[in-house]
């Protein structure tokens, strides 16, 4: 075991209703590659910003170097070698790539010819960037580079990561691995924060297990079994779900020819986009955040409509001229990515919030008055079916937790029983028991005969729950090929922009932005 | 030749108001925060300045008692947005309407004063030229200040750290706290800035411009400076050219009864009102450059995440 | 220290306790503010908010001036739910006063039932025309209305003062800038003789009860909520924005006309320039004050009509400034903006170390 270089101990944080952080501690040693895991809500995100000084534990101590370290705020953090990768990335679009790297620096070594210290410490890693690009023309993995040059611009002792993979490609994956395996030797510690368990066997010296908001378990990554990993995280054994292949039916829903503008500043286009999705069938696209998806799954709610009726025809039937409603009513129901905001207004209540999708389908008004009964039994109908927890139809989604809302959204949907139904990243940010039941309910929906289209950047899960996968990248749309025939690696390939063609559109689009 | 120099010198003066009120605006919009009181501060300001200057007979305290003014009413702008977390938009419409009505009481017993001629500059032999000398070298200290205040605050935009903290803050106010930026604490700090320049608009109408004390003197200015941010596609070097623009509104409404335009008086000072709206429909209608360089937080709420 | 933290569900006794809070914070505040100025505080918060109550004359006054601002509030708050922030009411007062009045002098020389329904129409519609400018410029160019709907209230109230310096000057008048006097079928019928109470309150309470209804029942009010809540959920059910955008600023522009008509018709009697008062912008504050419920609007209108009556009651027998209503308005205003953050937080008192 190395030498620790910070250490915690019996570490607490507490928020109104829950024990974020219980009694957590661990130690860390230099140059060692320390894995964080746990699922959504285990408290790994408040771990990690007790440690970077963005919050501060209610009881507990760390210690840097031996020496007792308690950072009030990032800089003091920053200043004593820690640096962070935000899973979220913190940085600034319409500022430049030196600009946000100088934001993120201690003010005197942002001073001097910091451009040139960018293109030197980028080369020598093998992260290139251009220190003049506005951040919002970069690509998702580009912008991780800039938060990791950032971090490394001020010699850190300790990179906190949190999440990093789950935007990149597979093959961008193996790049960050192999230049945190060289930072490692050089002797910088790395602490890594995910809930992905391969990646952890791959790459982790340690793990610390986080359950709870508690430290539940320490292994050797490396001699653990992912399931074995998996049961320490979860506390139980989930049972996978079933793959049973279904057959396929009629085309339900057909794209063809689907291009659109983005109408934001930093958004990708849509260009040619053709798939098919058949009855019983659930078919995913993959594809790394920013790639067109928002766009996509727009054209396919209708907020922004395609330019020829016959890009989108369901059941043969022309929609890519109706509104929202219009699709409803024809028998298409959507589930968007951010379920707070945008599938749900976040200060209505449930009964509310129903009449939001399924007023169509469900008759919840009648010559333009709310039946406001009517959509309260519904809301009813959703929470008991769907096992969502909630003190009843009158509270607010906010007042929901993520898993909770992500179920009575989903189920909402699915209980209009719709002919096609369209998920953007259905289970994202939900703790692993409702991610099962909603992936359940997909499945079932589509055994009943719908078209399921799943829009997600998590590769397990359409590897898991879909039939057949197609890949966005900048904006164009792969051949949807049978999960069977399709390797990690493929997909990798094609989520980088080397797309192979459809028939119409053989040739090879250019690599987003190499 | 001699009429084109007073209608450039009466621009100038038309426009300084604007300049001040638009500067500081555009500041606390880098910052992320939509501060619609720029009509109540600059009333304020305008009676805060009057008065004390008749007080006291000094400028200069005037001056500073307009500065203080603003800034103090931009601070009770930021204890309801920033600390209790209020509505934006509505809190400004009360901080306009609040300081109509405290600047009527606080400014009643000043009606009909005048306040003397306010300093300016004067350099032997320059501002003496013929044609120029005035404009250039004869102007009241204030004008040069509007000026310098522009360039300062382009330089610090486009050259400081300081800048550079706001225009991110204002940009993504959620990054700029994660990596440990006091969100907050800047932002009250462009809004004092801004409430001080509002302030010092109103002043400069009450106490150069005019120089008396009205009820409602500002009479939609404070909305115009609102109007000339937008104009100015956020930049300040374009803040100054859109004030000169109204500025030339407002003195060609003045002078065009001299060219012989034969029209009601009410019907020409509508000019300045329908010009605002007039560039508010050509600038925004180009979507994209409007959220090309708008702050993406104007207006949004920030409370720290936990 | 004090901490906010946030609630999980909005309070909604606090919802309905902060108006309350803001009026009793406002009349402490008051209470400094006479004290400062050198007059009797307690006797001045009585002239304002007490004594109005207790006489016939001052309670039927309520009616009167409570009229346009609950008309203009009622509509106003239907724009400011959906995120659609007119605040040239007083502009489209205005123009439906003009419109309204124009009527009526037109018709100057005829008498019958149908010309005060026909005002009324006509005072409507000139609203509306007035809020289409900027409805229009922000459906159409993306223009922001907070700014256009102020730019044409300066705008209206010129036209109005060109207007009746010119051609609705009276004829027969001494070269005053004002209007004929409206004739018998061109004034409101009054409610209660020897007041001035007038039939548009009636009026004014049907259109709170109809935009109870239309907001608490109907799929458009529905849909303005969603719209001012959050645009991107607005957008996945399919509500259009700039339906919305229309619908909101003309029901608030012809509310704001049909007020502006029922001034000119009911207690001036004529168009003069000094008909605009800032009803308009007052019934901003009356909107929030009611919690942009209708019948928190309501309550709110007819307080902010007592500020009026008392302000000048109190003006005349303690020689106060007339700015002091305004004062005390845009007091109660913040009071209640302030308060507000107890609805969608509570406050808690955390160990200094803890918070940090």
């Amino acid at each position: 075991m190395p030498e620790p270089l910070l250490e915690l101990d019996g570490i607490a944080r507490g928020f109104p209703g829950v024990l974020a952080n219980d009694d957590i501690s661990f130690s860390v040693g230099q140059g060692e590659i320390h894995a964080l895991l746990g699922e959504n809500g285990a408290g790994k995100s408040t771990l990690v910003k007790i440690i970077y000084g963005v919050l501060r534990p209610d009881a507990g101590a760390m210690t840097l170097r031996g020496k007792p370290f308690a950072p009030h705020r990032p800089s003091e953090a920053r200043a004593e070698g820690i640096g962070m990768i935000f899973q979220h990335f913190s940085l600034f679009e319409a500022l430049t790539v030196a600009e946000n790297i100088a934001l993120g620096m201690a003010p005197e070594l942002a001073k001097g010819d910091l451009r040139s210290r960018i293109v030197e410490v980028s080369t020598r890693y093998g992260l290139r960037l251009d220190p003049d690009l506005m951040v919002g023309d970069l690509s998702v993995g580009q912008r991780q580079r800039v938060e990791i040059v950032r971090c490394l611009l001020q010699d850190p002792q300790l990179i906190i990561m949190d999440e990093p993979t789950s935007v990149l490609t597979p093959q961008e994956v193996e790049t960050l691995f192999e230049t945190l395996r060289r930072l490692a030797g050089e002797g910088c510690s790395i602490l890594y924060i995910s809930h992905k368990l391969e990646e952890i066997r791959a790459l982790c010296d340690h793990a610390t297990i986080l359950r709870g908001g508690k430290v539940v378990a320490t292994c050797t990554p490396g001699e653990e079994t992912a399931r074995s990993l998996a049961e320490m995280m979860l506390g139980e054994s989930l049972s996978p779900p079933a793959t049973d292949r279904r057959t396929p039916g009629e085309v339900r829903l057909r794209l063809d020819g689907l291009s659109m503008a983005s109408d934001t500043q930093f958004g990708t286009d849509l260009e040619d986009i053709g798939l098919e999705v058949r009855s019983g069938e659930i078919v995913g696209i993959a594809g790394v955040a920013g790639n067109g998806q928002t766009l996509l799954m727009s054209a396919l709610i209708g907020e922004a409509r395609a330019g020829r009726p016959d890009a989108i025809r369901l059941d043969g039937r022309p929609i890519g001229h109706l509104p929202p409603q219009g699709r409803r009513k024809a028998g298409i129901c959507f589930v968007p990515e951010e379920r707070l905001g945008h599938a749900a207004v976040p200060d209505m209540s449930l009964t509310e919030n129903v009449i939001l999708s399924a007023r169509m389908r469900k008759n919840l008004s009648r010559s333009s008055f709310l039946n406001l009964p009517r959509a309260a039994r519904y809301a009813g109908d959703v929470v008991a079916r769907f096992g969502v927890k909630t003190a009843g139809v009158d509270r607010t989604a906010r007042s929901l937790s993520g898993g909770n809302l992500q179920k009575f959204v989903v189920g909402r949907e699915i209980m209009q029983e719709p002919s096609v139904l369209v998920a953007s990243q259905p289970t994202w940010g939900v703790d692993a028991g409702a991610a099962a039941f909603i992936q359940e309910a997909l499945i079932q929906l589509a055994k009943d005969g719908a078209a399921v289209l799943v829009i997600s950047q998590d590769l397990d899960e359409l590897f898991a729950i879909g039939d057949r996968i197609a890949v966005i990248a900048n904006g164009r749309l792969s051949a949807a090929d049978p999960v069977d025939s399709l390797t990690i690696e493929q997909i990798g390939l094609r989520m980088g922009g080397r797309v192979r063609g459809r028939a119409d559109a053989p040739a090879a689009a250019e690599p987003a932005h190499a | 030749m001699e009429l084109a120099v007073n209608i450039l010198l009466g621009i100038v003066i038309a426009a300084t108001p604007l300049v001040f009120a638009a500067i500081g605006e555009l500041a606390v919009e880098k910052s992320g925060v939509l501060n619609l009181g720029v009509e109540g501060m600059m009333i304020v300001g305008a009676i805060a300045g009057f008065s004390v200057t008749i007080q006291t007979g000094n400028y200069l305290a005037g001056v500073a008692a307009a500065l203080v003014a603003g800034a103090l009413m931009a601070l009770l702008f930021g204890v309801l947005t920033q600390t209790l977390l209020a509505n934006q938009v509505a809190t400004g419409l009360a901080l306009t309407m609040f300081g109509l009505g405290l600047a009527a009481l606080w400014g009643q017993d000043y009606s009909g004063k005048a306040a003397g001629n306010f300093p300016k500059l004067d350099i032997p032999v320059l501002s003496d030229l013929p044609l120029v000398g005035k404009l250039l070298f004869g102007q009241d200290y204030l004008v040069y200040l509007s000026i310098l205040l522009v360039v300062g605050v382009s330089w610090f935009f486009r050259k400081t750290r300081g800048g550079l903290i706001i225009r991110a803050i204002g940009e993504n106010h959620d990054a700029a706290h994660a990596i440990g930026y006091p969100v907050v604490f800047y932002r009250y700090l462009a809004l004092l800035f801004g409430g001080a320049c509002a302030g010092l608009g109103g002043a400069y109408l009450s106490v150069v411009q005019t120089p008396f004390w009205a009820e409602g003197m500002t009479a939609g200015r404070g909305w115009i400076a609102l109007a000339l941010v937008v104009f100015a596609a956020w930049r300040p070097g374009r803040a100054l050219l859109g004030a000169y623009l109204f500025g030339g509104i407002t003195i060609l409404q003045l002078h065009s009864q001299g060219f012989g335009v034969n029209v009601e008086a009410q019907y020409l000072s509508m000019l300045p009102y329908l010009a605002t709206v007039a560039v508010l429909v050509i600038i925004a209608s180009d979507r994209l450059k409007v959220k090309l360089n708008a702050p993406a937080c104007l207006a949004q709420h920030f409370r720290a995440a936990t | 220290m004090l901490r906010l933290e946030p609630r999980r569900e909005p309070s909604k006794a606090m919802q309905v306790l902060t108006p309350v809070f803001a009026v009793a914070l406002t009349i402490l505040a008051g209470l400094v503010l006479f004290t400062i100025l050198g007059k009797d505080p307690f006797r001045a918060i009585w002239l304002i908010f007490f004594e109005p109550l207790t006489q016939t004359y001052a309670l039927a006054e309520l009616t009167v001036k409570g009229t346009p601002l609950i008309l203009i509030g009622a509509g106003l708050a239907m724009g400011f739910r959906a995120g659609v922030w007119n605040i040239g009411a007083e502009g489209q007062f205005v123009a439906g006063a003009l419109a309204g009045g124009s009527v009526a002098l037109a018709l100057h020389e005829t008498a019958g039932l149908w010309i005060m329904p026909l005002m009324c129409i006509a005072g409507i519609a000139g609203g509306m025309a007035w809020a289409a400018v900027p409805a229009f410029l922000r459906t159409r160019f993306n223009a922001n209305e907070i700014l256009t709907s102020l730019m044409l209230v300066y705008v209206a109230i010129l036209l109005l003062s060109a207007l009746v310096h010119g051609p609705l000057r009276d004829p027969e008048g001494l070269n005053f800038p004002e209007s004929r006097l409206f004739s018998e079928s061109m004034t409101l019928p009054i409610l209660i003789e020897g007041t001035r109470a007038h039939a548009g309150f009636v009026l004014a309470l049907l259109a709170i009860a109809v935009a109870w209804l239309f907001m608490e029942r109907h799929l458009l009010g529905f849909q303005i909520k969603v719209q001012g809540q959050a645009p991107p959920a607005a957008r996945f059910a399919g509500y259009s924005e700039k339906r919305i955008v229309w619908l909101c600023l003309l029901t608030s522009g012809g509310l704001a006309g049909l007020a502006g008509t029922f001034e000119a018709a009911g207690p001036v009697g004529q168009l003069v320039p000094a008909l605009p008062i800032g009803y308009g912008f007052t019934a901003i504050i009356v909107a929030f004050l009611g919690r942009l419920h209708p019948f928190g609007i309501l309550l709110g209108g007819l307080l902010m009509a007592l500020t009026y009556i008392g302000g000048e009651a109190a003006q005349i027998a303690m020689s106060l400034p007339s700015a002091t209503t305004r004062v005390f308005q845009g007091m109660l205003l913040f009071f209640l903006l302030a308060m507000d953050v107890l609805v969608g937080s509570r406050i808690r008192w955390v160990p200094r170390q803890a918070a940090g």
